[in-house]
């Protein structure tokens, strides 16, 4: 595993084995069961995922946003250096927001109601650079301006319900790169937003990685954003990765049943008149998850080696990681 | 007992014969006031659907395309009578809505019915999905054992088992699983023209192409037709006949799908086509084909509504609103520049750049 060393001493997200459980009356829910990868300095990967896969639990889990008397997380999580899990409330405090930062689908909920835009980027660069209000605000202007608001300074003063929802989310967006974070983490960014406004968001967020150099970790359940913003794809389904590989193996030859239903069934451009190609049934309880593979109870391949045990995941010669137990027989072309 | 479900067509007659429209909407009208939160400032008004006028015919399946405020969920509900117009007519199959002569408010309903987008919301979370189905057939006046027969023969129809899912609430069901118990709601008084406001909207991709499978099985068989309302371009593309764009109230474009989705002749359209994103890494987009937001549709701008996203607007858009001018093929335009008489520099010369389809 010689050729492994480099990229990991160059990643600046690991995640390996990752579980989280919820803790509740009606038993206990699964949303993450084994979640492994890394992340290189300035690279985009996108996890995607229809409701209910896990995408959005295990974004909140490398910010460690979940509610602690309920969950538990288990495996190892390391942002640029630091061990997430272990960390202190206090140095996760200080590590949100400057190191490891996130953007919401609703940035309505997730700005306070009562304070400015400018007062809440403000004191959030105050808090982490230990400037004065007077320079955080400076920042904060500076911060308007590179998210391309028009006429920022005046809205510098704006409170979040008297801007329409694209400014909203370009304000989002200043606040969670007001300290200059290694990585964000985006949750569903533009889901909420009309077509039009959406392509000016995703557009905004792609020169802005470039230009910034961040990792971005993009949770999306849609295959346009996927294909506009990622240089990686994971395939996320019942809380495991089905499938992972860079964005042009996975949308142009994808190996997982699952991610090749996916496709078949997103309407882009199908023959009018036709019949979709659907993925039958609906996704599994996350409380009661079959022993095997999670996918098999809809799969049209599934064997009785599927049920067993849940497959492990292969590389491909291609660079694409499966989790199906056909792909290295079938899939793999011989040399 | 045998109780066959029969096809909308031959228990509601087909009054008009096939060459009348479903429905024809006249110059329909819905502004809200609103309250002025200062002493001495005048209220405002939101005119969410303001002039609007079309036709579907018996048969198809009329797409609404637009981005939120653009009037679409408050079209429906004026179609389905849930709130009343300001003003304009509304004529279903020949006759007109409401009036002495016309079709009651009553039976409007029986042969119009609607589907929401919340599938959760838009049913009894108290009643078993079986009596939900049953229950406006029984107000109707069906005797309540034939009611749960058809409600068992629609869950049928819908792809749920009657035995296994007729007893449950509808929270213990999925969402797309929702989505169909709302849907056999809809057909139980076996309308003739069902409204789906972005009915497949908040469903996952999988199951989204499931019930639009469904959709379209049902259409064939009961002769049904659609009004599709979606902010979804590629299900629109996908799904309808005939498709109508909206922005602030009022239709900026209206034709068949092919002509739209080809030759879209008003900018908003070009730009809402442009904004699809490709699913395509080697094809991103390489800059947005509009900035800024939809306008506050409380104080819509003079003339023409899009002029101040526009990149051709003149002086000439301030001044005048643009009416749906004819461009050939059954596709109209609400531009200036689709009409060569406007005095719009561009009025006329159209450019003719086809769209990557």
């Amino acid at each position: 595993m010689l050729t492994q060393i480099p990229t990991q001493l160059s990643s600046i997200v690991d995640v390996d084995d990752l579980t989280v459980e919820f803790h509740g009356r009606e038993g206990t829910v699964r949303p993450v069961n084994g979640v492994a990868f890394s992340l290189k300095a300035g690279e985009v990967l996108c996890i995607l995922g229809e409701s209910g896969s896990g995408k959005s639990v295990t974004l909140r889990a490398l910010m460690r946003l979940l509610a602690p008397d309920r969950t538990r997380i288990t495996g190892h999580v390391e942002v640029a250096g630091h061990d997430v899990l272990k960390a202190s409330g206090r140095s996760m405090a200080a590590l949100r927001g400057s190191t490891i930062s996130m953007i919401f689908q609703e940035p309505m909920t997730a700005f306070d109601p009562v304070y400015t835009i400018g007062d809440q980027i403000a004191e959030m660069v105050a808090q982490h650079k230990g400037v004065s209000r007077r320079a955080g605000r400076t920042r904060a202007l500076e911060m308007l301006e590179l998210v391309q608001v028009p006429s920022a300074k005046r809205r510098l003063d704006a409170y979040p319900h008297e801007l329409s929802g694209g400014l909203r989310q370009r304000a989002m967006i200043a606040l969670a790169l007001s300290c200059s974070p290694r990585v964000l983490l985006a949750d569903e960014p533009t889901t909420a937003l009309d077509a039009t406004v959406q392509a000016q968001i995703l557009l905004l967020l792609r020169s802005l990685q470039q230009e910034l150099g961040m990792a971005v970790i993009f949770v999306t359940h849609d295959l346009g954003v996927a294909a506009e913003v990622s240089d990686r794809i994971a395939v996320m389904y019942a809380g495991r990765f089905v499938e992972t590989g860079s964005v042009r193996d996975v949308l142009q030859d994808p190996v997982h049943p699952y991610t090749r239903g996916l496709l078949s069934s997103t309407v882009h451009g199908q023959p009018r008149g036709t019949r979709l190609q659907t993925i039958p049934g609906s996704p599994p309880d996350l409380r009661m998850l079959p022993p095997g593979c999670s996918f098999e109870p809809r799969c049209g391949e599934a064997i009785d080696r599927c049920r067993a045990a849940i497959p492990p995941p292969y590389t491909l010669k291609s660079g694409q990681c499966v989790r199906c137990v056909h792909a290295p027989q079938d899939l793999v072309p011989a040399e | 007992m045998a109780i066959t479900f029969t096809p909308a067509a031959t228990r509601h007659s087909d009054r008009g014969g096939p060459a009348q429209p479903m429905l024809i909407v006249e110059n329909l009208r819905k502004h809200f006031a609103i309250k002025a939160d200062r002493i001495g400032q005048p209220g405002q008004t939101v005119k969410a659907v303001d002039g609007v006028s079309f036709a579907v015919a018996k048969g198809e399946t009329l797409g609404i395309v637009g981005e939120s405020g653009c009037g679409k969920s408050t079209l429906a509900r004026l179609l389905m009578q849930l709130m009343g117009a300001d003003d304009g007519s509304i004529v279903f199959d020949g006759d007109a809505v409401g009036e002495a002569r016309g079709i009651s408010v009553k039976e409007l309903r029986r042969q119009m019915q609607m589907v929401f987008q919340d599938s959760y919301s838009s049913i009894n979370p108290r009643l078993p999905i079986r009596d939900t189905i049953s229950f406006a057939p029984i107000v109707h006046g069906m005797p309540k054992t034939q009611a749960r027969a058809l409600a068992n023969q629609l869950l049928e129809r819908v792809g749920l088992d009657p035995r296994q899912f007729g007893g449950r609430y509808p929270h213990q069901l999925s969402g797309g699983q929702r989505q169909r118990v709302n849907i056999a709601r809809a057909l139980a008084l076996s309308p003739r023209l069902v409204v789906l406001d972005e009915a497949v909207s908040a469903l996952d991709k999988s199951v989204e192409a499931q019930v639009l499978n469904l959709l379209s099985d049902l259409k064939d068989q009961l002769n049904l037709t659609y009004i599709f309302i979606s902010h979804d371009l590629n299900v629109v593309q996908f799904i309808a006949d005939r498709v109508l764009v909206m922005y602030l109230g009022r239709v900026m474009e209206v034709g068949p799908v092919e002509e739209i989705y080809k030759r879209p002749r008003h900018p908003y359209t070009r730009a809402l086509l442009g904004s699809r994103l490709s699913m395509d890494p080697d094809e991103r987009m390489a800059t947005p084909p509009l900035s800024g937001d939809p306008p506050n549709p409380v104080n819509p701008p003079s003339g023409c509504r899009f002029r101040t996203r526009c990149p051709f607007a003149e002086d000439v858009c301030a001044g005048t609103l643009p009416s749906l001018a004819d461009v050939g093929g059954g596709h109209q335009a609400a531009c200036l520049m689709a009409d060569p008489r406007s005095g719009h520099s561009r009025a006329g010369e159209f450019v003719e750049e086809s769209l990557p389809c």
